[in-house]
């Protein structure tokens, strides 16, 4: 038996351990790991969701007992201090040797701390590890309780953004630092820079370029830093984040070769300068290099084990540095050499400053292959781009189509079909994954999905990037294979939610179990029961009284359930119209249940802290002061937001606040794929926000403009303009029409901007259904929209009305008691539930 | 506002410990089989624990587990949606949907927390938990 020793469990080591237990030969080889942290191997790249996390446990890469499992040695908490490679022993910090055959270095790096004068005060914190995160957020939090919020972040790279980002998050005043004159400046232009900085800026971050710090002042901690332009900054705590430095300090004294800044230096075997030593991840320096990608570390554990396995895997010679940044709200993405130009390249550059979108692609001088590029604002090609950049596939011949191309056109457009990728093309960077074993493990009858395949081949479990992708390959190849892929809706039901609607439909279907028992197999489950519902409301009209037990569990309870179980109540009022009487009665029921109370972004006024118990009671104070239901809890219409109009205001052109009521009233209770939401404003100021909400309706000269399938959430799109100059009826009838066309096409959870932009033929295709008639549906679709608006009921009436019905709202069956476990603690004048 | 001097979070969960139908000491009477939902669940409270029972009347089948989820530590499990995943009993959590099988607590999802069940069995329209004090 051989012995490895492996020096460091962080990722790029636990990618080695995993390659081991797989390897034929894995049985003539002992491992034994080293960690010097307190934890298993856990996913650094997921590090910043550290702070939404309830254990740490979950970045785990495998758990302990993982490594018992596969018979693998981990000795955590144990720093190797000693290699003495010519008895090939190591010796820990505590004063253990240990023999080995061959020896792996994965120490990884550290943060680099620049030498600046004051860097070692209370308050400079690093951005590395679990331990770091839990510091920056403790130090946060007793500064917040001082009343003190400003915190910067050193450095505007990659790492730096997400750290900043991560420090907003907490709550903290945030400002980025950066010493050269743009962000991001290994993977952006000035131009891609500058755009990124004004949406960062607009998510509340300071940006302050070209700075150079000179000293941190502060008595003991972090008052201020000073810079060498003579100006300074008034902060509470710092983050650094100014590059990595390898951690090659045992290596260097135990007397292997490192590089002249740093790093063990390898060959492309991996091995180091001493034999059977290898080192791989970020300690590496490989083609003079340090990369602090995961991607490069998990082919150099492949490499080095292959190696010791007595393999001929070798490195490749060029390493690929692409990255996305990931941060919710910004896309940006760089691959290949996104500066490149001048004798061997031309760029193409698009800039769209009113829509914050910039892209940059940067072309061999014959047109014929890619080499690099940016994207800023909009990055839903970057699979496609990164795809023809690696496998220098050959270009179209206007090339510049590659960035002015349809916007969400995803990778079919750009390359054709993705089955016409070579089948050594890497889609999964980070598992090195590529195309043909996607295809393979489908075509060999291994997979049968999606599912399947990532679970097979790992692809996309790590940084998710290439999901998309991975996805369009399954769907294609299956397709290829003349299986047909359907968008089934779980394991209960094999048809798409249309076709279930369609059946239900036909077949007069009453009830969930009767719909099982009839197209259905096994007892159903938290999908398919909701969606069911859904169908059940859309097409009977019936409430979610009628089938409790499917309702999505806000729906059972008529209220959306809050962070301690206690429930929200919010009453309807029809375009934010409410008069002084109704707002004491919701004055005087919030301070009798002693409820929090808030004006939410919809126009209306929530009532949050309601115990399950008490929901009747409220909801009968309510309804009998003349308030319904707002179903704030439901897929279903939530507010038609209005502006005041021209009752009021001076540059009103029609009465959007009637409208709008006139409209909410209509479909008020209406169940849909996924909620819907309405506004109307009174002049093309838009005051309403009309053109963020599923449906807008905008007064111009000669009556309102229609627009459609906007949303707000975290993928913002403008509702589109659907007709115009409609006269009051005429809207309505559209709006008939394009909402149940909706309702009965749409899949589950599907918003109407994402439905439309799956519908074959977009906005014009929509507007020839709704405007021109071209399925001849448009009366059904109407005398459908009528009968559902006849049958409406408030629910929440209809509940306090039946004892039957109200006996969900016990807390417990066997007593009369109510949950004594619900905690609040105070907020300015009002309370909340206690953090988690 | 009143806020209940709880015990501390480990102490809490550590009141929830599966028992098997071989351990049960004591059958508590909980309720008839009407007072239960069908095909959904209800909570009840025995003593300081709070149980989520939940009658799958497709199977003919009862379950009980603990009411807190082990995600975020609320009570709330009684009020989440039940089903089955290729034929095991499950219940998805109404906060995070995380979800865990009725037969032995597992987490659904591979993630390390799991919960405690218990044995339910009805005589004569009687529910009963059974208990290992
Ligand atoms: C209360 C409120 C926040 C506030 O205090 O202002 C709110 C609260 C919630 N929103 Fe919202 N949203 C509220 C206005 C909005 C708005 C603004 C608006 O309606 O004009 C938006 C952006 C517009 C839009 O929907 O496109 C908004 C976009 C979302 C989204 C993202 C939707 C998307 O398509 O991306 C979610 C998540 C989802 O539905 O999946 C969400 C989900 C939620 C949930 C249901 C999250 C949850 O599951 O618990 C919150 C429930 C709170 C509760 O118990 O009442 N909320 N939410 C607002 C209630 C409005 C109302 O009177 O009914
Ligand atoms: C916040 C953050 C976000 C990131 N995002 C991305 C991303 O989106 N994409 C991407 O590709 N990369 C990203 N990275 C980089 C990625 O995490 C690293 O490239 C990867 O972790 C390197 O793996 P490694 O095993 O070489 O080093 P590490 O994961 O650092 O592991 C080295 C381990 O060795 C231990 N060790 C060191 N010396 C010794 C010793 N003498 N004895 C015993 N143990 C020792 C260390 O304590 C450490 O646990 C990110 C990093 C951070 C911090
Ligand atoms: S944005 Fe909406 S979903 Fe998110 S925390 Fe606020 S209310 Fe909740
Ligand atoms: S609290 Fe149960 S899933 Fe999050």
């Amino acid at each position: 038996m051989n012995r490895i020793i492996l020096i460091g469990n962080g990722m790029v080591g636990y990618k080695f351990c995993e390659k081991l237990i797989a390897h034929p030969k894995r049985n003539q080889y002992d491992l034994l790991v080293f960690g010097e942290e307190i934890r298993p191997a856990y996913d650094r790249v997921h590090l910043s969701e550290y702070f939404s996390l309830q254990s740490p446990d979950e970045l785990l890469l495998a758990s302990r007992n993982w490594y018992q499992e596969n018979g693998i040695t981990l000795r955590t908490s144990e720093l190797i201090s000693w290699i003495d490679f010519e008895n090939k022993k190591v010796l820990t910090h505590k004063g253990e040797s240990f023999d080995y055959d061959y020896l792996v270095l994965a120490t990884g790096s550290s943060p680099f701390i620049p030498p600046i004068k004051g860097v070692e005060k209370a308050g400079i914190f690093i951005y590395r590890t679990i331990e770091d995160l839990e510091s920056i957020q403790n130090y946060a939090d007793k500064l917040k309780a001082k009343g003190r919020f400003q915190a910067a972040v050193l450095g505007g790279g990659l790492l730096g953004l997400e750290a900043a980002n991560a420090s907003k998050e907490l709550g903290m005043t945030t400002h980025v630092i950066e010493f050269a004159p743009r962000l991001m400046p290994r993977q952006l232009d000035q131009n891609g820079s500058d755009l990124l900085q004004s949406k960062i800026e607009n998510m509340g971050i300071k940006i302050h370029l070209g700075k150079n710090s000179k000293e941190i002042v502060g008595e003991g901690k972090v008052e201020r830093i000073d810079f060498t332009d003579g100006t300074s900054l008034p902060v509470d705590m710092i983050i650094i984040s100014a590059g990595i430095r390898p951690r090659d300090e045992v290596a260097k004294n135990s007397g292997i070769a490192v590089g002249e800044r740093g790093g063990v230096l390898v060959n492309n075997k991996m091995e180091t300068s001493i034999p059977g030593i290898y080192a791989i991840g970020e300690v590496a320096l490989y083609n003079q290099n340090i990369y602090g990608l995961v991607a490069p570390g998990y082919e150099m554990a492949g490499v080095a084990l292959d190696q010791i396995l007595g393999g001929t895997k070798l490195m490749s010679p060029s390493i690929d540095m692409s990255t996305q940044l990931k941060l919710v709200g910004t896309e940006v993405a760089s691959f290949g050499d996104p500066f490149i130009e001048g004798e061997s390249a031309i760029p193409i550059r698009y800039e769209n400053k009113q829509r914050g979108i910039y892209k940059r692609i940067n072309i061999s001088k014959d047109g014929s292959k890619l080499l690099g590029g940016i994207l800023v604002g909009d990055s839903a090609d970057y699979n496609a781009l990164f795809q023809l950049y690696i496998n220098e596939m050959k270009l179209p011949e206007n090339a510049e189509d590659l960035i002015l191309g349809q916007r969400g056109s995803g990778s079919k457009s750009l390359l054709g079909s993705v089955l016409d990728l070579p089948d050594s093309a890497q889609i999964c960077s980070c598992e090195s994954v590529n195309k043909g074993s996607i295809c393979e493990a489908l075509k060999s009858g291994a997979c049968t999905d999606l599912k399947g395949v990532i679970q097979q081949t790992k692809a996309s479990t790590c940084c998710g990037g290439c999901k998309p992708m991975v996805v369009d390959l399954v769907k294609e190849t299956m397709k290829s294979l003349g299986k047909e892929v359907k968008e089934t809706i779980c394991e209960h039901f094999e048809y798409s939610r249309q076709e279930l609607f369609d059946l239900v439909k036909l077949n007069n279907t009453s009830g969930y179990n009767e719909a099982l028992d009839q197209f259905g197999k096994g007892h159903g489950c938290e999908i398919c029961k909701p969606v069911m519902a859904s169908i059940f409301a859309s097409i009977f009209m019936e409430t979610a009284n009628k089938q409790i037990a499917i309702q999505d569990s806000n729906d059972r309870f008529l209220a959306n359930i809050q962070r301690n179980g206690t429930y929200s109540v919010v009453p309807r009022v029809p375009g934010g119209e409410i008069t002084p009487e109704k707002l004491v009665v919701l004055g005087q029921v919030a301070r009798k249940y002693d409820l929090y109370t808030k004006i939410t972004g919809g126009q209306r006024i929530d009532l949050f802290g309601a115990k399950l118990n008490e929901l009747p009671l409220i909801w009968k104070e309510l309804i009998d002061a003349g308030f319904e239901s707002g179903h704030a809890y439901g897929k279903s219409l939530r507010t038609v937001k209005s502006c005041v109009g021209s009752t009021w205001c001076r540059f009103g052109m029609h009465d959007s606040v009637s409208f709008a009521i006139r409209i909410e009233e209509r479909y008020k209770g209406l169940r849909s794929p996924h909620k819907l939401k309405g506004g109307v404003s009174g002049c093309i100021r838009e005051c309403a926000e009309a053109r963020s909400k599923d449906f807008g309706v905008i007064a111009v000269e000669g009556g309102w403009n229609l627009y459609v399938c906007g949303n707000g959430g975290a993928n913002p799109k403008h509702a589109i303009l659907l007709a115009s100059q409609l006269d009051d009826d005429t809207c309505i009838k559209y709006l008939d029409r394009f909402l149940i066309y909706y309702i009965r096409t749409a899949g589950p959870l599907i918003r109407t901007s994402t439905w439309l932009e799956k519908l074959e033929g977009g906005i014009e295709y929509l507007r020839k259904v709704v405007v021109e008639d071209c399925l001849g549906m448009a009366e059904e679709f109407e005398n459908d929209m009528d009968g559902l608006v006849e049958k409406y009921t408030c629910e929440w009436k209809e509940a306090i009305e039946n004892p039957e019905t109200l006996k969900r709202f016990k807390p417990f069956v066997n007593s009369e008691e109510s949950d004594d476990q619900l905690v609040f603690v105070p907020l300015r004048e009002q309370k909340m539930p206690r953090p988690w | 506002m009143v806020t209940p001097n709880l015990a501390p979070m480990e102490e809490i969960v550590s009141l929830y410990q599966t028992v098997q139908f071989s351990e049960v000491i004591s059958w508590i009477k909980v309720g008839t089989v009407t007072d239960f939902p069908e095909n959904a669940g209800a909570c009840i409270k025995h003593n300081s624990r709070q149980i989520a029972v939940y009658h799958f009347t497709r199977t003919q089948k009862w379950y009980a587990c603990q009411n807190l989820c082990p995600h975020k530590m609320e009570m709330v499990l009684s009020r989440g949606l039940i089903g089955d995943m290729s034929g095991v009993p499950k219940l998805a959590c109404p906060m995070h949907k995380k979800t865990f099988s009725l037969e032995d607590g597992s987490n659904l999802n591979g993630e390390d927390y799991s919960i405690a069940t218990y044995p339910v069995k009805i005589e004569d329209g009687i529910v009963y938990i059974g208990f290992a004090e």
